[in-house]
């Protein structure tokens, strides 16, 4: 047996560390801004916390109790949940239809690909404002254009509905074009092969985009979903510019689960309880991913067969 | 000063440049202590539009070789709001000159040792009592400069009222509506049987308008909460929606719906403190009309004002507050009134020319620093007193008389709901 020297052991050790060394900066990186902040939550969260007295003493679970028991919590979950439905569902079947317009043959793909993108660079609080004009209750735009057809005016900072409607409507706007994009990238990778193949079996337009494009594009359909799930869940800066308070509506109509946690941290400097939502709201989003990716798998796995 | 939706993007952008400048101020370097003689940075930050131009901090830093003033302006007062208590809990990162508002005031003063004794011997007098008496904490430190004040009189359209047949004068519409609310509501039932139209904006406003006029409104002096068990509360809550049924235009304030009536003229009358009247002529600036009378419904009342003050936890405490000083003293603050319309709260102020003299050329060449004088005089000397939780029950409140008025709920549901949350504030 040989023994090594110094320099031949260092060598050594650099020689297996290397690898872990290269990989670590997302690991540093991610244990700084996602771990900590995600344990220390926790920590808050069974504590009196207030954002300038600090830490008011261990209570346990009473701040996800008080959360729990509050009716505003179950108004804000029940308000995530419809305009995440709202918006997701509608948005993922026009990005679908769009990506596959885009991906045919087109005279100036440039143009109408960027053209898609357009409204995921303006500003969320341009859009708000923009919106918001619109969808005003007396004045606004799409009221008065209801009217020439004889339709009442919808109340839309009063309906909880029609203030779901509205909210999704501002996210559609700014989100179908980029999930068209992804999706339209992922469409041109599948063979154009496939599609001749098809054509001689004689497949028709809407026969080959059930049975080649869908399956062909499936992990990044799968992606795009759970993103717009989290997305949809997490929904903060339409809501809370929709009205002139930021509170979520009179009667919580748009209070949604990340407003409800703003409030209760930043106007009611409550950040134990802040934090028991923060949790909450994680434990929600990941029941929802986990369903999406079951359903969203199956349904994708069935069209291949 | 309250928060107008449209000048957020334009504010916005002016929060970014100040941003900037803070960033390109550090790294010229001021780690200096705040001496005598050496060069100090001292930034402010205010929110919404104090009427500090760039001309009148250059002023001062003329006056004051070696000063230099980075100027922060938040869009709202509420982003004001969440990042001054923030900070102040983090224990750094606030500006060297704080500005806040009276609504938050009272939130603050629990915690008025962390601020900088503003106490001096060269301000004593300077202020209405009751302004300074509110910054003044429990052991008689000083811990705000007053800027403005909202006295608060009746704007109202003169054109409306020659339609309806009601006077149009300013002195005549003052003693129409001289005496207290049931006259005014009266005038308003007059109004709308004549022209079918609304008598004031909503029920959110006046209700604001009236809950001023109590000391003891939601909370005791001690800060016990007697918003659900004060008849005071619940009588205004109730008359305000019974009235507004028929009177108000039912917008609610700040909304886009809000700011489109103040140009077409779908109601008559608007209670009015002195930095409304920006608002107003800023959001209709093609509509004539608008005028002013020196009158308030039950007496006088004040709605907002702001104070200076000088968080103990900056460096240069002593330079900031020789400059908090100077631009809440009368001569600064009458210069604010003539750029932003927020008027001061400076007796001297009041007998300058420059104040006394004011004329709105918007609201139909009113004497407006006349008027709002004496509608400053007007209020109750015994201020309204604001404990720690006055802001969110006053949000709820303001939430309970919209689900009315936008035909949610019953008077009764509503009020129950509106107890109901105010209870679960604990």
């Amino acid at each position: 047996m040989t023994t090594l020297t110094g320099r031949q052991r260092l060598a050594n050790v650099s020689y297996r560390a290397t690898p872990y060394v290269y990989i670590s900066p997302f690991f540093i990186l991610f244990a700084v801004v996602g771990l900590f902040p995600l344990v220390y939550t926790a920590w808050v969260s069974l504590h009196e916390w207030s954002l300038i007295g600090g830490d008011g003493g261990w209570v346990g679970l009473d701040n996800y109790a008080a959360v729990l028991g509050d009716r505003k919590f179950w108004i804000a979950l029940r308000n995530s949940l419809s305009i995440f439905l709202l918006s997701s569902v509608p948005q993922l079947i026009f990005a679908l239809l769009i990506a596959s317009a885009l991906d045919t043959n087109l005279r100036g793909k440039t143009f109408w690909r960027m053209g898609v993108l357009l409204p995921y660079v303006v500003a969320p609080v341009a859009v708000a404002l923009i919106f918001g004009q619109l969808f005003a209750d007396q004045f606004g735009a799409i009221n008065n254009l209801l009217s020439v057809f004889g339709i009442g005016p919808v109340g839309w900072h009063v309906d909880p509905l029609a203030s779901h409607v509205a909210i999704a409507t501002m996210v559609n706007f700014r989100w179908t074009g980029y999930n068209s994009l992804v999706l339209l990238a992922a469409m041109q990778a599948i063979p154009r092969d496939y599609y001749e193949a098809a054509v001689i079996d004689g497949a028709g337009r809407i026969r080959q985009f059930l049975s080649v494009t869908i399956p062909g594009i499936r992990p990044t359909l799968i992606f795009v979903i759970i993103t717009s799930t989290i997305g949809g869940l997490q929904i903060f800066d339409e809501p809370r510019l929709y009205d002139q308070f930021g509170l979520g509506g009179a009667d919580s109509q748009w209070l949604t689960l990340t407003l409800y946690l703003y409030n209760l941290g930043w106007d009611r400097f409550d950040f134990g309880k802040a934090s028991a939502v923060a949790w909450l709201l994680f434990l929600v989003i990941a029941i929802f991913g986990l369903i999406n990716l079951l359903a969203s798998r199956r349904i994708s796995t069935e069209g291949t067969k | 000063m309250r928060t107008t939706l449209r000048a957020r993007t334009a504010l916005g952008i002016a929060t970014i440049t100040g941003v900037a400048l803070i960033a390109s101020g550090c790294a010229s370097g001021d780690d200096n202590g705040g001496g005598e003689g050496g060069d100090v940075t001292l930034t402010i930050a205010t929110f919404n539009d104090f009427g500090y131009t760039d001309e009148l901090l250059q002023e001062y830093m003329d006056e004051n070789p070696g000063v230099t003033i980075v100027h922060n302006r938040a869009a709202t007062s509420n982003d004001a709001r969440s990042n001054f208590f923030q900070k102040l809990g983090a224990g750094s990162g606030l500006a060297d000159v704080e500005a806040i508002e009276v609504d938050w005031l009272p939130e603050l003063m629990q915690y008025s040792d962390k601020l900088y004794d503003l106490s001096d011997a060269s301000v004593e007098g300077r202020w209405l009592d009751w302004k300074a008496a509110a910054a003044t904490d429990a052991d008689g430190r000083l811990v705000g400069y007053g800027t403005d004040i909202g006295p608060m009189g009746v704007c109202y359209r003169s054109d409306l009222f020659a339609e309806a047949g009601l006077p149009t004068d300013r002195a005549e519409v003052a003693k129409l509506l001289e005496g207290d609310w049931d006259t005014y509501f009266s005038v308003g039932h007059d109004y709308v049987a004549k022209t079918g139209k609304a008598w004031f904006d909503s029920a959110g406003a006046t209700y604001q308008g009236m809950s001023n006029q109590f000391t003891n409104f939601y909370e005791k002096n001690d800060g016990t909460v007697i918003a659900t068990e004060n008849p005071d509360v619940e009588n205004t809550f109730r008359t305000v929606l019974e009235e507004s049924a028929d009177l108000s235009a039912k917008l609610g304030q700040w909304s886009d719906d809000w700011f489109g009536a103040l140009s077409s003229g779908d109601y008559a009358t608007m209670l009015c403190p002195g930095w409304m009247l920006g608002v107003i002529s800023g959001n209709a600036a093609d509509t004539t009309g608008w005028d002013i009378a020196d009158v308030f419904p039950g007496g006088g009342g004040n709605w907002g004002g702001s104070y200076l003050t000088v968080p103990a936890q900056g460096k240069n405490t002593e330079a900031a507050k020789k400059f908090a000083a100077w631009l809440t003293a009368p001569e600064q603050q009458i210069k604010a009134f003539q750029n932003a319309g927020t008027f001061p709260s400076q007796l001297e102020a009041y007998t300058d020319e420059a104040l006394t003299g004011a004329v709105n050329e918007y609201f139909n060449n009113a004497p407006v620093g006349e008027i709002l004088i004496n509608r400053a005089n007007a209020v109750n000397p015994e201020p309204p007193f604001k404990g720690p939780k006055y802001f969110q029950i006053n949000d709820a409140a303001q939430q309970a008389l919209t689900r009315v008025e936008t035909g949610q709920q019953s008077i009764d549901d509503s009020w129950a709901q509106f107890v109901s949350e105010v209870n679960a504030l604990g």
